[in-house]
């Protein structure tokens, strides 16, 4: 069924299946591939997108769920917060094979636009969902730091 | 044994290497006719400089560099390029990196004889390879400019991509000599430069930063799934529940009844379904009704492998390492200490799960993917297509991961692609996509291993040490098989058990090679993921059972591995080391592995968590030889530690009847964020000759950790993963 969405500020024609996640739609539909597929199942967060704002798995929602709620990629995320994370994470070259730093950097900018100076346990609690097979954990914190340090300044 | 190590042994298969050198510059016309014509035909315009098969310089001053090795977060795209980029005395800022295309006269690994990456060998391979051809360059810009300036070329100096003549105070840039360097002849033996006048090698101000690290920080980083091509099919296979069971027959109509759905067809790995996109190829997949011949299929559990491995551990088996008599030493020994270790099948779960895409018109095939085994994966497509491998194109893709998942001496997933390719037809580009439950349930892991150990004790020391190894062999049936795996010992068994670090006098290990249908495949740092437990753990309960202290007691018997005892003393002396503890809760546990000739010593704080053993802090020393890269090789040592701390806490692929339990992240557990132990890395200064370090960071972590958990009174645990041996 055609259905038309919001996606990084721009309204989006589309023609899929009312259960297709919005992962697929954004990635085959769009050609919007920096969002990856890492499990289908919201245990990994390299889908991580947001939804009003808010940092959603996108492989487990439903397009039909998706209402006329405005979706930001890791193409389209702009702002102070996006700025500070993606500078954090290239001065600490953080990514090692890079397939899940859409997710992670998603989520670090959701955490600081919630929380300005997070604690070793703010970011446990909202990175948590993020998986990384490389591990570059310790360097995704470091990262996080910096970003708010720098946002402070 | 005569071979030392898997690596040594990978190198043994090296073929011609000194010929390799000088095969790199190639005459304009060999250029032309070569299948690496590719690489050259994308130096565009007159004005670009491809002095050899590995470097590119613009007009613009852009200088790429072709990476022969695979991308997928090990650091080679930075490593390379920091090679040529130190002897052609270039602007890092202006460096790029891309992988080469697949030519294995151009871009063999010299330490395999063909295109391929893995036992840590990018650095170690290329090291000379990647700064002549830098050395190359720099000596044909140098020629360039001193025609045009009409002046010695032995006056001309460079720096950061400019070239420089002091006494006429000329100077000018890599691209403004491009075009006219690429018409000097091609030197035979240009100098490289002494170690001490490096810059960019060895550099740890943060000013050689890595070259992906942008791309893969805005989304705009291409892998293989992000792959979209008119036309395209998406394609999932439906693989059999148990290895080694067969289609019997199969309903698609269901599956066909699926909006999306293209075809449905049988191949030889299952039954795949193609769609005009992923999500109907996967409820296409859902809906398909197959019935499997299991006659042929592993219905073993693996509580029954491991009984049946324990029995055969009982019984000697083919010696791999001996020297002295361990078993008349251990017959009079005053006191003998025995561990059993099990280690369970672990699956890799890169990031990203194996996919790949094909073009063929019947007459000329393109694959891109994260092929790690080019040279394998091209034949093998250019074999199931009928094709000549001249017909076929294989662009390597960067990768989400590997863990050595990619690096397949079977080339299944190639294979897989080709096949359900030739199923389709000419004419209908497809990619190939593994969901996370393919990944997990779909085999080819760590194999399932016991060791058996024996310990003498007499007068406080250790005087005899046996290891009996059960496992599957990884290399049997495959090309590797007849390097790597001669007189019936996998060398990839029984690495880092064989022969070990300590001087004991009477010492022997042997191994049972088993047959089981389960897919077995290399898992970061390969046979040393469970010799190294093995053997450190081992090591540090008989030097408990002797009053010795974890470091002093390894260092008194490392007099003949002084690389091994030079990374101990350096994480002491990082971890500030006063024992093992436990202060206020917390113990601490070391271990020290050499692992494809790199050495590694690390130290883990830990402290009893409510579910499970928490690592609070690593120290780890590492010597690589020369540290090419600092910071990538700390990056290393703590993605390396991270993924030893996972797996050796959770990692486990049970079988039930066969069948592998857990299916996706939420049934097989992955080390998180707050799980990560702070990590401290000292990289060892050396002059060594560069070693390699995606592997060696892993195998040390987990005896380590599990050594601090029996200074925690928590017993020394037997079977991984040790949550299990805690609960």
């Amino acid at each position: 069924m055609a259905l038309a969405i919001k996606v990084n500020g721009t309204m989006q024609s589309v023609d899929v299946d009312n259960d297709a996640p919005l992962l697929w739609v954004l990635r085959d539909a769009l050609g919007l591939a920096g969002t990856k597929f890492g499990c289908g199942v919201a245990q990994c967060g390299a889908c991580t997108v947001f939804v009003d704002g808010k940092p959603m798995r996108s492989c487990t929602l439903p397009i039909s769920a998706l209402g006329t709620r405005e979706v930001t990629t890791i193409e389209g995320v702009s702002g102070r917060e996006a700025e500070a994370v993606q500078q954090a994470w290239i001065a600490r070259d953080v990514p090692q094979c890079g397939y899940c730093q859409s997710g992670q950097v998603m989520s670090a900018v959701a955490l600081l636009k919630q929380i300005k100076q997070p604690s070793d346990r703010d970011i446990d609690l909202a990175m948590n969902g993020n998986v990384c097979r490389c591990a570059t954990y310790a360097r995704i914190r470091a990262a996080i730091h910096d970003a708010a340090r720098a946002l402070e300044g | 044994m005569t071979t030392h190590d898997v690596a040594l042994s990978r190198r043994a298969m090296l073929k011609g290497a000194a010929g390799l050198v000088i095969g790199l510059y190639l005459p304009e016309k060999a250029r032309a006719q070569s299948g690496a014509a590719h690489a050259f035909r994308r130096a565009a315009g007159g004005a670009d400089f491809a002095p050899n098969a590995f470097i590119r310089i613009g007009a613009d001053d852009t200088v790429t560099v072709l990476i022969k090795h695979i991308e997928f977060g090990q650091g080679p795209f930075t490593g390379l390029a920091t090679l040529v980029a130190e002897e052609l005395d270039a602007d890092w800022s202006k460096v790029r990196a891309e992988h080469a295309p697949s030519n294995t006269d151009f871009y063999k690994n010299l330490a395999f004889g063909v295109q391929g990456t893995g036992g840590s060998t990018a650095i170690a391979n290329s090291y000379d390879q990647m700064r002549k051809a830098g050395a190359t360059a720099r000596a044909m810009l140098v020629a360039a400019a001193a025609q045009s300036w009409g002046v010695p070329a032995r006056e001309i100096t460079v720096e950061r991509g400019v070239l420089r003549h002091t006494g006429t105070g000329r100077e000018g840039r890599f691209g403004q000599f491009a075009e006219a360097a690429a018409r000097q002849p091609v030197p035979a033996d240009p100098p490289l430069k002494d170690p001490s006048v490096f810059r960019l090698i060895g550099r740890d101000d943060g000013s050689v930063k890595k070259l992906d690290s942008a791309a893969k920080s805005n989304g705009t980083a291409q892998f293989t799934i992000d792959m979209r091509e008119p036309g395209m099919l998406t394609v999932v296979v439906a693989h059999p529940p148990r290895f080694g069971a067969r289609v019997a027959s199969f309903d698609a109509s269901a599956a066909r009844a699926v909006q999306g759905v293209v075809d449905v067809k049988q191949v030889p790995t299952g039954v795949a379904v193609y769609a005009n996109g992923t999500w109907p190829a996967i409820k296409g997949r859902e809906q398909l009704r197959i019935s499997w011949d299991e006659s042929a299929a592993e219905k073993r559990s693996s509580d029954q492998l491991i009984e049946e491995y324990r029995a055969l551990a009982r019984r000697p088996g083919r010696i791999a390492g001996a020297h002295g008599d361990a078993i008349t030493t251990l017959a009079r020994a005053e006191r003998i200490i025995e561990a059993e270790y099990v280690f369970p099948y672990l699956a890799h779960a890169p990031m990203e799960p194996l996919d790949g895409f094909l073009g063929w018109d019947g007459q000329r095939a393109h694959a891109r993917f994260g092929s790690q085994l080019q040279t394998l994966d091209h034949q093998t497509i250019a074999t199931v297509l009928g094709l000549k491998p001249e017909q076929v194109e294989l662009e390597t893709m960067l990768a989400g991961g590997s863990f050595g998942r990619r690096a397949q001496q079977t080339s299944h997933l190639a294979a897989e692609l080709a096949e359900v390719t030739k199923a389709i037809g000419p004419g209908r580009p497809v990619k190939l996509v593994w969901t996370r439950e393919d990944d997990i349930r779909g085999g080819y892991y760590r194999p399932l291993i016991v060791h058996r150990m024996r310990g003498g004790l007499g007068d406080g020391k250790i005087v005899a040490w046996t290891d009996t190894v059960v496992s599957q062999s990884i290399l049997k049936g495959s090309p590797f098989e007849a390097v790597m795996a001669k007189g019936g010992i996998d060398a990839t068994s029984v690495e880092g058990a064989k022969e070990i670090p300590y001087d004991i006098a009477d010492f022997r290990c042997d191994l049972h090679t088993t047959d089981v249908g389960v897919p077995v495949l290399w898992w970061r740092s390969v046979g040393h993921t469970h010799t190294g437990y093995a053997v450190e753990c081992f090591v540090d309960e008989l030097l408990q059972a002797t009053g010795q202290d974890p470091v002093a007691g390894r260092l008194a018997m490392m007099g003949k591995a002084p690389r091994e005892a030079g990374v101990l003393r350096a994480v002491a002396e990082l971890a500030q080391w006063s024992g093992p503890g436990p202060v206020n809760g917390r113990a601490r546990g070391v271990a020290v592995v050499k692992s494809f000739d790199s050495y590694v010593a690390q130290i883990a704080e830990v402290s009893a968590g409510d579910d499970g053993p928490r690592v609070h802090k690593v120290w780890c020393a590492v010597d690589c030889g020369v540290p090419v890269n600092p910071d990538v090789i700390r990056a290393q040592m703590e993605g390396g530690i991270g993924f030893g701390v996972g797996a050796a806490l959770y990692g486990e692929v049970a079988l039930d009847e066969g069948r592998p339990v857990p299916a996706n992240f939420d049934t097989y557990r992955v080390l998180r964020i707050h799980e990560m132990p702070q990590v401290e890395v000292r990289v060892v200064n050396s002059s060594e000759k560069p070693t390699g370090v995606g592997e060696p960071g892993v195998p040390p972590i987990g005896p380590a950790v599990a050594n601090a958990m029996a200074r925690l009174g928590l017993g020394r645990p037997r079977r991984l993963p040790l949550v299990r041996a805690v609960a």
